[in-house]
């Protein structure tokens, strides 16, 4: 295993906890009512505070310099490499707790196996977050089953949101080349064995949300690997990533 | 002389929590370790939610207490494993938060009762509250919501 590719596999967690907290940040201040801004902020804090670690021990194990805070704010679209699933646009509320949802579900599992990792402080960043992550994917499946169940325009909306982004769900169990140094270093799981009890746990929430799981193994692919990402990414960086562009090395 | 580490303890617990601050530092259990090192004296600080802006404030505020009390070289250290439990808050601090308005954690998941009337009548409003630590619950007698310090 190589630095290299730790450093790639750091980034993707790293990525994914910055642009999926960038985009719940949206909200703030625009929730339908204040418990559930509350709730977005706060998950949004979490997986800031998420990003810090990994990007930071990204950081480290690069060997080049780079803080947490040149990794999220110095680098453009290319360089990122979350999954296509988080850097979607919020949509309505329905749609931004779908995502949260698939997300979320994925994340505690990931997080699960990290925290056996050979790797002691990847372990060490994962048993921590996992504690959080639990009441994120509390939140984020109760609020499915509500609206999925709730009146029929909520239900639309949710049936509707599954759809769109379902075809976001595949790219996060797909193994690549790095994923494969990382099982075979016993650092991470291969992301496909991850699948089994996501799905289980997925159909039981659809099921008790009355909401139907297309049929259609469809995988847009491209975000981890950095290689495509969706038009949506480079937009948000530019609001993201705005002070230090204009700004350079500019501190408080 | 160095003042011994029995009594940097007690001068830490004087250190207020900057968002809750009827509860100490040491209260919270976020300090790990106090220890000399030759004339370095290193604290170890473990944060409570990864993205939690105290943080930052409770270790200013650590270093600042004890350079106050004349102790100049200070490291602190933040240590993320094993990862900060409420289990290890104190009893003190828990009666502390009770008697604040702040229902402390418990591991069935909930408040044991509304902090103002004591009524078991409680619904939980949201698993997210004002601080990244609290959730939201209301009574069901006194009819006033109030925080709840959620147990992880």
């Amino acid at each position: 295993m190589s630095d290299d590719a730790l450093f790639e596999f750091l980034c993707r967690m790293g990525d994914n906890t910055l642009v999926l907290g960038h985009r719940v940040s949206e909200w703030c201040g625009h929730a339908p009512v204040l418990e559930e801004d509350i709730a977005l902020a706060n998950t949004a804090l979490d997986l800031i505070g998420q990003t810090q670690m990994w990007l930071g021990l990204a950081g480290e194990i690069e060997g080049k310099g780079r803080s947490a805070d040149d990794l999220a704010m110095r680098r453009d679209v290319w360089d990122f490499r979350n999954i296509l699933l988080v850097e979607q646009p919020n949509g309505d509320f329905g749609q931004t707790m779908m995502r949260q949802f698939l997300f979320d579900l994925w994340h505690l599992e990931m997080l699960k196996a990290l925290s056996g990792s050979s790797h002691d402080r990847v372990a060490a960043i994962a048993a921590k977050s996992v504690k959080e992550v639990q009441y994120h994917v509390e939140r984020s499946g109760d609020t499915v089953i509500g609206l999925g169940d709730g009146t029929s325009e909520s239900h639309r909306r949710m049936q509707a949101a599954l759809d769109l982004l379902w075809p976001y769900v595949g790219e996060m169990f797909v193994p690549d080349h790095i994923d494969a140094q990382m099982s075979e270093a016993g650092i991470a799981p291969d992301p496909g064995e991850l699948r089994a009890t996501y799905d289980a746990r997925l159909a039981e929430v659809m099921t008790e949300a009355t909401l139907t799981i297309p049929d259609s193994g469809f995988a847009h692919k491209g975000g981890k690997s950095g290689m495509r990402h969706s038009e949506h990414l480079g937009h948000m960086l530019t609001q993201m990533q705005w002070l230090q562009r204009a700004y350079p090395d500019a501190t408080w | 002389m160095k003042p011994s580490v029995a009594e940097i303890w007690t001068w830490l617990d004087e250190v207020p929590d900057p968002e809750i601050p009827v509860i100490s530092v040491v209260d919270l259990g976020i300090v790990r370790h106090v220890a000399w090192d030759g004339d370095t004296l290193e604290v170890a600080v473990t944060p409570t939610y990864s993205g939690c802006p105290a943080t930052r404030i409770i270790s200013l505020d650590i270093e600042t207490a004890l350079h106050d009390r004349g102790i100049g070289d200070v490291h602190i250290e933040t240590r993320i494993s094993p990862p900060w439990t409420t289990d290890w808050l104190s009893e003190k601090g828990r009666a502390k938060l009770m008697d604040y308005g702040i229902a402390p954690p418990r591991a069935a998941g909930g408040p044991e009762c509304c902090p103002r009337c004591k009524s078991t009548n409680v619904t939980r409003i949201s698993q997210f509250g004002s601080t990244p630590c609290k959730a939201q619950w209301r009574c069901a007698d006194c009819l006033e919501p109030f925080d709840y310090f959620k147990c992880i």
